[in-house]
């Protein structure tokens, strides 16, 4: 559905963008991920005809942006960083302007009724946009980006200054779009994509530095993996054993935490997973095992590690 | 297109700007009228068009001020070029919106002067006959068109910047600037830049209308300003996306 191709965009002698290519399948909700100034936005104002690629290709449903614009435009709907709202306009005013802006063809009442609906800001569309709230100019946005049912969203930090009620609704009304609608969002809250997205593309500093499904964006970062566990038992017989357990290349420990346990640092082998045969043996030998944590295991730590990596 | 200039056309008036206009507009123009023709007991109204050309060297500019530029400091402009509208379209729909607005307070006050000038000269009945029409219809001519051409200007200045203050100072300055330039040709002995800065000032292609007379390369002459600046205003919005 969407489809790039060797992007580069250059101000002078900085690259917003160096050479990123990626494609996004039909249906899916794509996270794209990456500190701020990594070019995420860019990227999305290139997709979506605000700015146009110093060289490389966007195209939309096989319709390249560069050379047949307005086609590919009236296939998008897009939610800039700043949601584009004339002030001075009522939702419905706003939303009709919209309308007819895109050339929308569906019935016009019906389908900004259902629209209204779906973001629920059917009780507010007789107001003004600037006496709304933040949260609710955020959802005239996106109302705005669906007016003509297109195939691509394109969201730029859809739920940035939202309150945490605000922003877990907008995550379910996009999840909700996704079953219908080609989706990239960019964000750089982490928890965000692995809540909404099927998958990450993790942008720094204007490369990919990972393109995973959510599920193994984990795989994507390299080097051994962590455990902390904590142990009870005779300290020195422990650390020996681990140290000879097959798939453990480093093992210490870190100091006692409770009168009978200690807490140990166990490195596994890449991609081996240590958990279940640590368990066996230390059940075998009676060490009960009374905590056992991954480190780097959650998004943070990737997405700190994806971005250092490249430094 | 026509959502633009609809959205345009609605702005002017929920905002006090369209409103400021067409009032100062009227104002203007009853006043100039009254001073040039009636209480100097003539029909001829060339002096109120050419007096009313002077003013809008500050009127046009409060129409065009923020048409593009407040759009590009709220980022509304996120909208229009990025919904399936062309350039061309965006600017030309500005471009129209201003214009008639313009355009109807000139015909709208000019009207209402013309209207007082028949009803007093309906008193006196051999004025009536005096009106010439030919030259009044080519006064309207020429203003509707170096309106135009003034518009386009200031389209173009408010592309340029951010800051709707900027554009309309900077849209006033160009106008003296072109009044100016009208001005001095008398005193300029070198032909050829005689001739260049002529060319340049939009005033004195006016003559040739306010005596009635309608001259095709007048026409076309404002009609590429027109052209020209637009065109120029759409450059701004290509380069700007590829800067």
């Amino acid at each position: 559905m969407i489809e790039i191709t060797n992007l580069v965009k250059r101000y002078g002698v900085n690259y917003a963008v160096n050479d990123i290519s990626f494609t996004v399948e039909d249906g899916e909700i794509v996270g794209f991920l990456g500190p701020n100034g990594a070019g995420k936005t860019t990227t999305m104002n290139i997709l979506t005809g605000y700015l146009s690629a110093s060289s490389g290709t966007a195209k939309i449903a096989g319709i390249d942006i560069l050379e047949n614009p307005l086609a590919a435009k009236s296939k998008i709907g897009f939610l800039p960083e700043q949601p584009p709202l004339y002030l001075d306009m009522t939702v419905s005013e706003y939303l009709n302007f919209v309308y007819q802006l895109k050339h929308c063809t569906l019935n016009r009442k019906k389908h900004i009724a259902e629209i209204c609906d779906v973001v629920k800001i059917t009780d507010v569309s007789a107001r003004l946009i600037k006496h709304l709230s933040k949260g609710y100019r955020q959802r005239v946005g996106i109302a705005q980006a669906l007016i003509g049912n297109p195939e691509v969203l394109i969201f730029d930090e859809p739920t940035v200054g939202l309150d945490p009620k605000q922003i877990i609704e907008i995550r379910n009304l996009i999840r909700a779009l996704g079953k219908n609608h080609t989706i990239i969002l960019s964000t750089h809250i982490l928890p965000e994509v692995q809540a909404v997205c099927d998958r990450i593309v993790v942008i720094n500093k204007g490369k990919i530095v990972a393109n995973e499904k959510t599920e193994d964006i984990q795989n994507a970062t390299t080097g051994p993996r962590k455990l902390i566990a904590k142990i009870c038992g005779p300290e020195n017989d422990i650390l020996k054993a681990l140290k000879e357990k097959q798939g453990i290349i480093y093992a210490e420990i870190l100091g006692e935490r409770d009168s009978d346990s200690f807490s140990y640092l166990i490195e596994s082998e890449e991609s081996v997973d240590i958990r279940k045969p640590l368990f066996h043996m230390l059940a075998e030998k009676n060490w009960p095992l009374i905590g056992l944590e991954s480190m780097g295991a959650n998004l943070e730590d990737i997405f700190i590690s994806l971005v250092k990596e490249k430094q | 297109m026509s959502a633009i200039y609809k959205r345009e056309m609605r702005a002017y008036f929920t905002s006090p700007i369209g409103y400021i206009f067409v009032a100062i507009f009227f104002a203007l123009s009853g006043f100039v009228f009254s001073f040039t023709t009636i209480s100097n007991g003539t029909t001829d109204s060339s002096n109120y068009f050419a007096t009313m050309i002077v003013f809008f060297v500050i009127l046009i500019p409060l129409l065009t001020m923020k048409l593009l530029s407040e759009e590009r400091k709220l980022k509304t402009e996120q909208i229009l070029l990025t919904a399936p509208v062309s350039l061309i379209g965006i600017i030309g729909a500005k471009f129209l919106a201003a214009y008639t607005i313009f355009a109807g307070s000139f015909l709208g006050s000019s009207l209402v002067n013309f209207s007082v000038l028949g009803v007093i000269a309906s008193k006196e009945k051999d004025v009536i006959d005096k009106l010439s029409f030919p030259t009044i219809f080519g006064n309207v001519v020429g203003i509707l068109l170096i309106g135009g051409a003034f518009i386009a200007i200031g389209l173009f200045l408010s592309a340029i910047t951010e800051n709707q203050l900027i554009a309309a100072i900077s849209a006033i300055g160009v106008f003296v600037l072109i009044f100016v330039l009208s001005i001095l040709p008398n005193k300029i002995g070198n032909e050829t830049l005689r001739i260049v800065v002529k060319w340049l000032s939009l005033f004195t292609r006016f003559n040739s209308f306010s005596y009635g007379i309608f001259d095709l390369t007048s026409i076309i002459y404002y009609f590429s300003i027109i052209v020209i600046f637009l065109f120029m205003t759409v450059r701004v919005y290509e380069k700007r996306r590829w800067a």
